[in-house]
């Protein structure tokens, strides 16, 4: 009942457009080529096919994962959407074609080729987004704190709930690079939108102090007896060091740490205000 | 002295600290207060000794009564000194928690004027941080040794996580390098927070508003390498540690000569950070693999095998037990074969009450073959190719970088002739002696 066809599939991007899709291929009981958004869509000499988004079709696929098969197929799919991988829709369809067929033990059909690849897949966005959790970087400008990152995944989705409760009153951006969209926190919302360019702001003198204060520990804090750079990098891989303050310092700003260093004999006065503040 | 001085001296000195975890307690946001805690901990940077730094890991104040000798903050040390204003370092932890740099603070302090001096200015620090800030994020506080009860308790009410370090792993050598501790003045503390911590637990269930009391436990530190001590020795106390004050972790910290004192290791030796390893690899086992501290080393084989982890030595010991049957074996068994964790034998569970593992099914799963082939049959099977013998295993057993150490010509001579190779052989022929 599932028959190959040479069909491409086009839709909106969304994961509501893609679940439309997943109607459609049980609809006409067939298994598209491939299913692609269409920013993403390049010429090609099969046969496209356009999938309009429909709300009510895709509430009915999401419920009916939700039901028939299981709650943890339907967490699959839904993170399975923000995954890198590079055919996640079709990877996903084969999924739910399975799920459909094998009832909630599909989840446990862990040596599945279909099942471990979207279960690694998902491992891997997770896997991601735990590390951004931990580095993500913040500056402080006048109206709240920004962050720029540059995930492979979607992480935004995944560590929006962390942020937003762990930073309750706090006005806050974290904008993700590669997918050009942003998490915006607005006490009490929060949203994620697309935007298409995002420039940060010049970091002011407060920003800067502590930026250096936390490079002096981060430098101080490593046991020289003990350097091991692969496993620092083996923990903390070098593609998140472009965003994050410890790993980033200017050289102006760095000898300006060590010459900090050397003022223990002259003391240079500090502004005062930065420690009462 | 400016922030950035006194900041340097205090993370320095507080550097040889090995805790630096922030896992143990799930605490949610809440609205007009600043932060959470997740069970998991999180790891904010990784410094360039590959150690994770999670809290801001200070001392309150590097002066120090005391004059343990192998402490680089004894008081005969000619070093800077520097002490935080419990304001100052509050400031400086909200900052840098806001910016997401850290998961929370980590507090310790030499001991200035006395202990119960030293601990009140601990405890104003974290009060202002939990009470004037509202911060919900992670504290690790260290209990000092000697500090009365009640400010104890109080520094419990506001932390996670509570420490008092062990030290060294005997009376004899506490005696010899530490002659201001004792063994008791350090458990003493221990039991006080073992049973505030199992007190609070019922206290808890039966009122609502009870306040916690340390809910993430409590941890210790021994030094390795810097007294005689064996391995067996420091495994032997680590599960009575485990055992006896329900500790959370037990950390160890290889030791890295900090002076000329007669009785210390000389200054030209680099820290046992192998032997660290292995015994951070076998409180793994205690922990999570179900093994006794009797099953990894006994009396006649007192250190750990550098060449091989703690399990496949065990493995290797015990050969008799293997190979078993991946797809009816029980949790216990599968847990003891090298090449399969704690996660891999959680899916091998589950999967195998949909399908029969194959080995093409287990590389799936995430099992190292190249270690586990040696100890299990899959549906009866072995691995294609392979030829379960003692020493194949060991072969496979013992890492890429460990197989450098070895001289190759006697590698080869592994005792092929006898059926059941013994740990004395192993050891003897990794050392060369056959």
């Amino acid at each position: 009942m599932y028959q190959r066809s040479d069909i491409i599939y086009l839709y909106d991007g969304s994961f509501e457009g893609f679940l439309s899709c997943v109607f459609e291929s049980f609809l006409c009981k067939q298994r598209p080529y491939d299913i692609v958004s269409e920013d993403s869509s390049e010429p090609s000499l099969m046969a496209q096919q356009w999938i309009e988004t429909d709300m009510q079709r895709a509430q009915r696929v999401r419920n009916g994962i939700g039901k028939k098969i299981s709650e943890e197929a339907l967490y699959l799919v839904t993170n399975g959407f923000c995954t890198c991988h590079p055919q996640r829709e079709l990877l996903l369809l084969d999924f739910i074609h399975l799920g459909f067929e094998r009832g909630k033990k599909v989840c446990e059909l862990i040596t599945d080729p279909t099942v471990h690849a979207l279960q690694k897949a998902v491992l891997f966005l997770k896997r991601e987004s735990h590390l951004y959790l931990e580095f993500v970087r913040f500056s402080e400008y006048d109206k709240g704190l920004v962050s720029v990152i540059e995930p492979k995944n979607r992480v935004l989705p995944t560590i929006a709930p962390h942020f937003c409760d762990r930073l309750h009153n706090e006005l806050f951006i974290i904008y993700d690079k590669t997918h050009r969209s942003v998490l915006i926190h607005k006490p009490p919302k929060w949203a994620i939108v697309d935007l298409e360019d995002f420039i940060e702001p010049q970091a002011d003198e407060t920003e800067q102090f502590y930026r250096e204060l936390w490079g002096t520990y981060f430098d101080a804090i490593a046991i020289r007896e003990r350097i091991n750079p692969r496993c620092q990098m083996t923990h903390m891989p070098k593609r998140y060091w472009k965003h994050m303050t410890e790993m980033q310092r200017r050289p102006a700003a760095k000898t300006a740490a060590s010459a900090r260093t050397e003022s223990t004999v002259n003391p240079v006065p500090l502004p005062e205000r930065m420690l009462s503040e | 002295m400016d922030l950035f001085d006194k900041l340097r001296i205090l993370s320095d000195a507080a550097k040889y600290d090995a805790a630096c975890t922030s896992s143990g307690v799930d605490r949610d946001g809440k609205g007009g207060q600043l932060g959470n805690a997740a069970a998991c901990g999180i790891c904010h940077s990784f410094s360039a000794d590959g150690r994770c730094v999670s809290l801001l890991k200070v001392l309150m104040s590097n002066a120090c009564i005391y004059n343990c000798a192998y402490c680089l903050n004894r008081v005969s040390n000619d070093v800077p000194r520097a002490t935080f204003a419990p304001r100052e370092l509050a400031d400086l932890t909200i900052h840098f928690y806001r910016r997401n740099y850290i998961e929370g603070l980590f507090l310790s302090s030499g001991v200035v004027k006395s202990p119960d001096y030293t601990c009140e200015k601990m405890i104003e620090t974290l009060r202002i941080l939990r009470e004037e800030y509202g911060f919900r994020g992670y504290i690790h506080a260290k209990a000092i040794p000697g500090a009365d009860d009640l400010l104890l308790n109080r520094l419990g009410r506001l932390s996670d996580r509570m420490s008092v370090n062990i030290e060294l792993p005997s009376q004899q050598s506490l005696d010899k390098l530490a002659p201001d501790k004792s063994k008791s003045a350090i458990l003493r503390p221990m039991g006080l927070l073992r049973d505030g911590i199992k007190e609070n637990c019922t206290d808890l269930i039966r009122y609502r508003h009870a306040e916690p009391f340390a809910p993430a436990g409590q941890s210790t530190q021994m030094i390795v390498g810097a007294t005689p001590e064996s391995d067996y020795q420091i495994l032997q106390l680590t599960a009575a540690l485990y055992q006896k004050f329900s500790l959370k972790r037990v950390f160890f910290s290889a030791y890295i000569p900090v002076s000329d004192n007669p009785l210390l290791p000389a200054r030209t030796i680099s820290p046992p950070l192998l032997r660290e390893h292995r015994l951070y690899q076998a409180d793994w086992l205690l922990r999570f693999y179900g093994f006794s501290a009797n099953e990894i080393l006994d009396e006649k084989h007192p250190i750990l095998n550098p060449l091989i982890d703690p399990k496949c030595n065990w493995a290797i010991n015990n050969m008799a037990l293997f190979p078993v049957e991946v797809n009816t074996a029980p949790r216990e068994l599968l847990l003891r074969v090298p090449g399969i964790g704690v996660n891999s034998t959680m899916r091998i569970l589950r999967a195998r009450r949909e399908t029969k593992l194959d080995f093409s099914g287990l590389r799936r799963i995430g099992v190292v073959l190249k270690r586990a082939q040696y100890f299990i049959t899959c549906q009866g099977k072995t691995a294609q190719g392979v030829r379960i013998t003692p020493d194949n295993a060991l072969n496979a057993l013992i890492s890429d970088s460990q197989k450098q150490r070895l001289p190759s010509q006697n590698y080869e001579q592994l005792s092929l002739f006898s059926d059941q190779i013994t740990r004395e052989d192993v050891v003897k022929c990794i050392s060369g002696q056959i």
